[in-house]
């Protein structure tokens, strides 16, 4: 393999103008593996957090586990290799049947923080992103104008977004003209 | 001059602002109306149909006459805004409207002489007429010069340069209205500390309190009252008070709309104009309030007629007196207040014209006190002046007409309340006989309504209504704190309809003064056979366009049930429509325009294909690269030289759009035997399968070349554009067909950057970057699939071919999409091979005769059809679309199929989507034998080529069709669809 | 925009977040004659009042589910799993 060219990644973020102000920040989520987990959900435990109730997510470590349907389950390794995730997790899960497929290119992760970020994901996605109806660890597949995503709410003033990567520049568009539709707000 | 009608001792800031070229003065405060009324302009537009100088009728958002146009610069004017909603700031400029060459001068004023011609109905009657045959005259003559005439303000043309906002926004309780019943009903669902939120249309919260000068509440002045009430609901975090902001729609289940104002109040500039808001609320108060009624007589719509209240909130809020000699015409006590209020302001009274025949009460007796003229049992003959009213023409009952002297005319018919909100939330109102009212009835949706929308004038009760409809929201208890409320008189009186016309009357009654409506157009419309109000309105146009009829629904359905003989609820009320008032366009727009209208997707490889001068096509919301013109090629150039050398070295394309599903688990190859008509159990890992899907109704609905992983995993692809309805349709018969096969779905195309590469030399070019397989004809023979590593990545490359040449595409994780091109090229260049885009991959594949799922098929072509029976598992017992394969439809004779189509000069192209006669000179009603799917240019035949549908079309190879076309018709030869290597030799190396 | 109720989710979401899938409780017919056959393809009920109908949670969890709608309201009365069976509850028209 030395005399051959070794590929280099390049993320959909690269060269995008990605919006910031003092009460809202917009970071790329470190790159991680993904993958969707179907069957029982009780197969996220070979992945190491607990099997996640409806509508929510749990972790372990740094790996989180996103409940995204009755046998759906959506699990990011952040920094991790793909590959050497779905080896443990095919040996752990040897015999029961599951689909376990690697999306780790498919999406990407966005991390929106400050006290207008609800307010910023409000211009596009429809559910009541109340406190009292989003609560900290809420996670689920939503929709953001003509864009699917899916919201984890990490924090008060905290969310985690997974979005299609093609999605990601009309996601962020938005979300940047919304920080300025929030002004005064 | 500057404010001559502003009070002594007006305070607020001097605004300089510009209105049709001439500058005023008004203050910080004021609206535009307020602040023309304070320099004494009363006339500021011309009617809608008959050019009419009209005023200014109202202080608030039901205004129907005061419409001008904002000017804020290139694509920033904005027309038809009420003058009683614009706050002024320094630099405003504003025009009137529908006037030429002036205001004052307005030569379309001739329709108001000619207005005989302009009746209720003109439109109909005109449009309809007898037609003179062939002349044109009514589109070239008639429809220009009525569609310059008629119409409210202008349209600009550029770009709308502003931005607009929207945002989703969820509450406990949602307040409409910010008057008293609205803040009384804050205050008490604040308390409960639910979320709340409160909004008005105006700039000032406070509704009627910001003119009320006579009553106190807990013994405080009322404007004392509600700054203290407003400094308490801002203490509240949980309230949201939200000025300038109508709620103009109400939806289902509680989803109201509300359109806030901005920038359009600020001298200087903001990011944003206009926010539009879909709320949702777990409970509503509807706290509108309730619009004065002018009253139907002759002439009153001359400016300096407005309503009585209007000129009481002038002066009290504003400091602005209406003129210097005002006459009332009135039929309720509230005109009275104004009377009492504008005298103490040292106008003069000239009279009190009450038609009810023995006025009393309170109010009418304080009026006597002061010394102001009363006349009962008036009756009105009409109104003079031609820019501005200087008489009115009144008599005591039978009496003789008196002409008095005024400026100003103000009138009162009573107060409707704005039961908009709650008829759109799809409650039915109910007429109050008594009360001459319409009044919300039973709540359909989580709402309640208080204060004077409800019928409710009193301040207390409103107080109190509000109060305890802001609990009731909240759940809560109600509370136990009563608002003590002083100094406002009980009110009573009203009148529906026309008012009795005096001695000499003679004029023009309007009802509608947006839509020029008048009384006698009712009765036309009556005369003429409307029945229904909802005919009325759609005859005459009443309570139409963005009025909705706000000041003359209701004496529109008095008129027309009188004329008809009916009871007003008989009659019956037209909807109430949403916008309660007019929405910008650019508010429903919001940031969804230019680039961000859709998304765009752009595949990992895009950057390249763009540095490489690609020209772009869209694949529904992808952007793909079409060609890649060399310096000095057009279209047709490039591609002719993309196909030529792809066939002749090799050619890269990105097939990263291609959908991608991952099918796994045991039950897999039993899902694919049921979804595609393919047989797959005997499919080893590590080979590909072209499968073809059908809906159940038979019909092709996508294809794709399928590859099995392992025993229990496959690589499904689809088409482009069929993505997303594969995967609905798939998990459709997953979940609701065979929920019990253990199979799950996953979307895999995004996951995945997709390099083709296809043509004799593309064995050589892929064979480098590969490790971990051979790539050898006998080791991967065409339609196989491999897992291993691409420029070190881990990859699935398969052996498959769109475009007849030996072909391999590369899948590396998306990531690595561009690195893993750019090493292809590499190579590629070594070999003189081309990247080529979509437009020769089409080229190519339809010289083998291969099919494109919505362009050879459109939802009613068979397997059969289309020549791919093969594709079909006889050994299957069931697939989805089977059993429709065998209806008598299906196999009846005469079924259009994929044929090849010659034309027999090789250099005429066919257009796409062309009818195929049987003969060059078809006859009216002779029936088409198909039409032209696919045509090109073929560079590998050095002629033009097509695929067409053509009924029986296996069977008539050889024939001659004929394709009709405006410079006549080509002769075209039915020949076999594959035009290219029918042998598919190229394909075995 | 409705709300609607997701059985599997089991919150109300909103109406975009869902697409329609026509009626509910269709068989697919086994050994069917053409016409019975046809029928399944192209014959609906299309009744004013109450129908049952499928939805999917496309933009949520991805679940098909089964909804009785009152078409002349417009209003949800209640929705329902997939293979579950038709509330009994439920009937005719107006009910909401």
């Amino acid at each position: 393999m030395s005399d051959r060219m070794l590929a280099s990644r390049r993320g959909v973020l690269d060269g995008l103008f990605l919006p910031k102000g003092e009460e809202f920040s917009l970071t790329p989520a470190p790159d991680a593996a993904r993958f969707t987990l179907r069957g029982s959900p009780q197969a996220a435990r070979a992945f190491g957090p607990a099997p996640p109730q409806v509508l929510r997510a749990t972790s372990k470590g740094e790996r989180l586990a996103l409940w995204l349907g009755p046998d759906e389950i959506l699990l990011i390794a952040p920094g991790e290799d793909a590959g050497a995730v779905q080896t443990e997790l095919e040996h752990k899960l040897a015999g029961e049947p599951h689909a376990l497929v690697d999306v780790s290119h498919r999406q990407i992760g966005l991390v929106l923080e400050g006290r207008l970020a609800a307010r910023c994901l409000s211009a596009g996605c429809p559910l009541d992103l109340r406190l009292s109806a989003f609560p900290v660890g809420m996670a689920t597949r939503t929709i953001f104008l003509k864009a699917e995503i899916v919201l984890f709410r990490q924090e008060d003033q905290r969310f985690h977004v997974e979005v299609w990567r093609s999605f990601a520049p009309y996601l962020i568009g938005h979300l940047g003209e919304a920080l300025i539709g929030a002004t005064g707000l | 001059m500057s404010e001559a009608f502003r009070l002594p001792g007006a305070d607020g800031c001097p605004i300089r602002f510009v209105f049709d070229g001439m500058p005023y003065q008004g203050r910080e405060g004021d609206t535009l109306a307020s602040a023309l009324l304070a320099n004494g302009v009363h006339l500021v537009g011309r009617s809608y149909k008959y050019h009419r100088p009209r005023g200014i009728l109202t202080a608030g958002a039901e205004e129907p006459n005061a419409l001008v146009a904002m000017m804020r610069g290139p694509g920033r004017m904005t027309p038809n805004l009420r003058a009683t909603q614009i706050e002024i700031f320094d630099g405003l400029e504003v025009r009137s409207q529908n006037a030429w060459p002036s205001l004052a001068l307005d030569a379309g004023a001739i329709n108001d002489i000619a207005g005989k011609f302009f009746s209720a109905g003109f439109y109909y009657k005109t449009f309809m007429g007898p037609k003179v045959a062939g002349s044109g005259l009514w589109t070239r003559v008639f429809e220009p010069i009525v569609r310059q005439a008629a119409g409210l303000g202008a349209r600009t043309s550029e770009p709308d340069p502003d931005r607009y906002a929207q945002f989703h926004e969820h509450c406990d309780v949602l307040i409409c209205g910010g008057g008293p019943a609205g803040i009384a009903a804050a205050l008490a669902a604040g308390a409960s500390g639910k979320d709340v939120v409160l909004c008005d249309e105006q700039a000032a919260f406070g509704g009627g309190l910001l003119h009320e000068t006579r009553a106190t509440i807990d013994g405080k002045p009322t404007r004392q009252w509600l700054a203290e009430a407003l400094a308490a609901l801002r203490a509240m975090p949980n309230v949201r008070l939200m000025p300038r902001t109508q709620a103009f729609g109400y939806y289902a289940q509680n989803f109201i709309a509300l359109s806030e104002r901005v920038a359009d109040h600020l001298a200087t500039d903001h990011p944003v104009r206009e926010r539009l808001w879909q709320v949702r609320a777990k409970e509503v108060v509807i706290a509108t309030g309730a619009i004065e009624r002018p009253l139907v007589f002759s002439g009153n719509d001359r400016p300096g007629v407005m309503l009585a209240e209007a000129a009481r909130i002038y002066l009290n809020r504003y400091g602005v007196k209406v003129g210097t000699r005002v006459v009332l015409v009135t039929a309720h006590d509230s005109a009275y207040r104004a009377a009492l209020d504008l005298k103490a302001a040292g106008v003069t009274i000239a009279a009190i014209a009450d038609l009810r025949s023995d006025p009393a009460g309170e109010l009418v007796e304080a009026a006597r006190a002061a010394g102001l003229p009363l006349i009962a049992d008036a009756r009105v003959a009409g109104t003079k002046g031609r820019l501005r009213v200087s008489k009115v023409g009144i008599a005591a009952g039978v009496g003789a007409t008196r002409w008095i002297g005024c400026d100003c005319l103000l009138m009162s018919g009573g107060w409707t309340p704005s039961v908009h909100l709650y008829s759109q939330s799809r409650g039915k109102v109910v007429w109050h006989e008594d009360r001459q009212m319409f009044l919300p009835g039973a709540s359909v949706q989580a709402e309640r309504s208080a204060g004077a929308c409800k019928g409710t004038f009193a301040l207390a009760t409103v107080l109190a209504e509000g109060q305890q409809a802001g609990a009731a929201a909240a759940g809560t208890s109600s509370p136990s704190i009563t608002y003590v409320v002083a100094g406002d008189p009980p009110q009573s009186g009203g009148h529906l309809g026309r008012v009795k016309a005096a001695d000499g009357a003679s004029g023009k009654a309007f009802v509608d003064f947006q839509n020029d409506v008048k009384a006698d157009d009712i009765d036309l419309a009556v005369q003429e056979g409307m029945r229904s109000i909802e005919h009325v309105k759609r005859y005459t146009t009443t309570g139409m366009a963005t009025d909705q009829g706000k000041t003359s629904n209701l004496n529109a359905l008095a008129i027309a049930a009188e004329k008809l003989g009916k009871s007003v609820p008989e009659v019956g009320l037209t909807t109430f429509r949403q916008p309660y008032t007019p929405v910008s366009f650019g508010a429903f727009a919001g940031a969804n325009r230019g680039e961000l209208f859709d998304p765009l997707r752009r595949t990992p490889t895009h950057a390249w294909a763009e540095e490489s001068g690609a020209v772009f096509e869209d694949f529904g919301l992808w952007k793909r690269a079409r060609y890649f013109p060399r310096a000095g090629e057009d279209m047709h150039a490039a591609v002719h030289r993309e196909c030529t050398q792809a066939r002749k070295s090799a050619g890269v394309f990105d097939a990263s759009t291609l959908g991608k599903i991952e099918v796994v688990g045991p039950d897999s190859a039993a899902f694919l035997e049921m979804l595609y008509t393919n047989p797959w159990a005997k499919l080893e890992p590590g080979r590909c399968r072209y499968g073809l899907m059908l809906n159940e109704a038979g019909f092709v609905m996508d294809d794709g070349v399928i590859a099995r992983l392992a025993a229990d995993r496959f690589h499904v692809t689809t088409t482009t554009g069929g993505a997303p309805r594969v995967l609905h349709h798939m998990e459709d018969y997953l979940q609701t067909e065979f929920p019990d096969l253990r199979v799950w779905l996953t979307s895999t195309t995004e996951q995945w950057a997709v390099i083709a590469v296809q043509g004799p030399k593309a064995r050589e070019i892929v064979a480098p970057l590969v490790e971990g397989f051979d790539i050898a004809h006998e080791a991967m023979p065409h339609m196989s699939i491999r897992e291993g590593r691409v420029c070190g990545i881990p990859a699935r490359v398969m052996r498959v071919s769109f475009t007849g040449e030996l072909g391999y595409e590369i899948n590396v994780p998306a990531d690595f999409g561009r690195s893993v091109w750019e090493a292809v090229w590499a190579e590629g260049r070594k070999h003189d091979a081309v990247a080529y885009g979509t437009e020769a991959m089409h080229v190519m594949r339809a010289e083998k005769g291969h099919i494109i799922v919505g362009q050879e098929t459109d939802g009613t072509v068979t397997p059969d059809d289309l020549c791919l029976g093969w594709a079909i598992g006889k050994a299957k017992k069931d697939f989805i679309g089977k059993r429709s394969l065998v209806r008598p439809d299906m196999v009846a004779p005469g079924r259009k199929q994929l044929v090849g189509l010659l034309t027999v000069n090789p250099e005429t192209v066919l257009e796409e989507g062309a009818q195929i006669t049987a003969t060059a000179t078809p006859k009216v009603g002779e029936a088409a034998q198909g039409h032209v799917t696919s045509a090109y240019d073929s560079p590998a035949l050095g002629r033009s080529i097509a695929l067409a549908l053509v009924a029986d079309g296996r069977k008539r190879k050889g024939q001659t069709l004929h394709v009709p076309m405006p410079g006549g018709a080509i002769a075209v030869t039915v020949v076999d669809p594959v035009f290219f290597d029918p042998k598919g030799d190229r394909l075995n190396v | 925009m409705l709300l609607i109720h997701c059985p599997y989710c089991e919150m109300e979401r909103p109406e975009i977040e869902f697409r329609y899938a026509g009626e509910a409780h269709l068989a697919r017919p086994d050994n069917p004659d053409d016409a019975t056959w046809a029928e399944f393809l192209y014959l609906r009920t299309n009744p004013r009042g109450m129908h049952a109908e499928r939805w999917r949670h496309i933009h949520g969890c991805g679940r098909y589910f089964n909804c009785l709608r009152d078409t002349v309201s417009d209003r949800i009365a209640e929705t329902y799993k997939a293979g579950e069976a038709r509330p009994t509850t439920l009937s005719g028209k107006g009910a909401a």
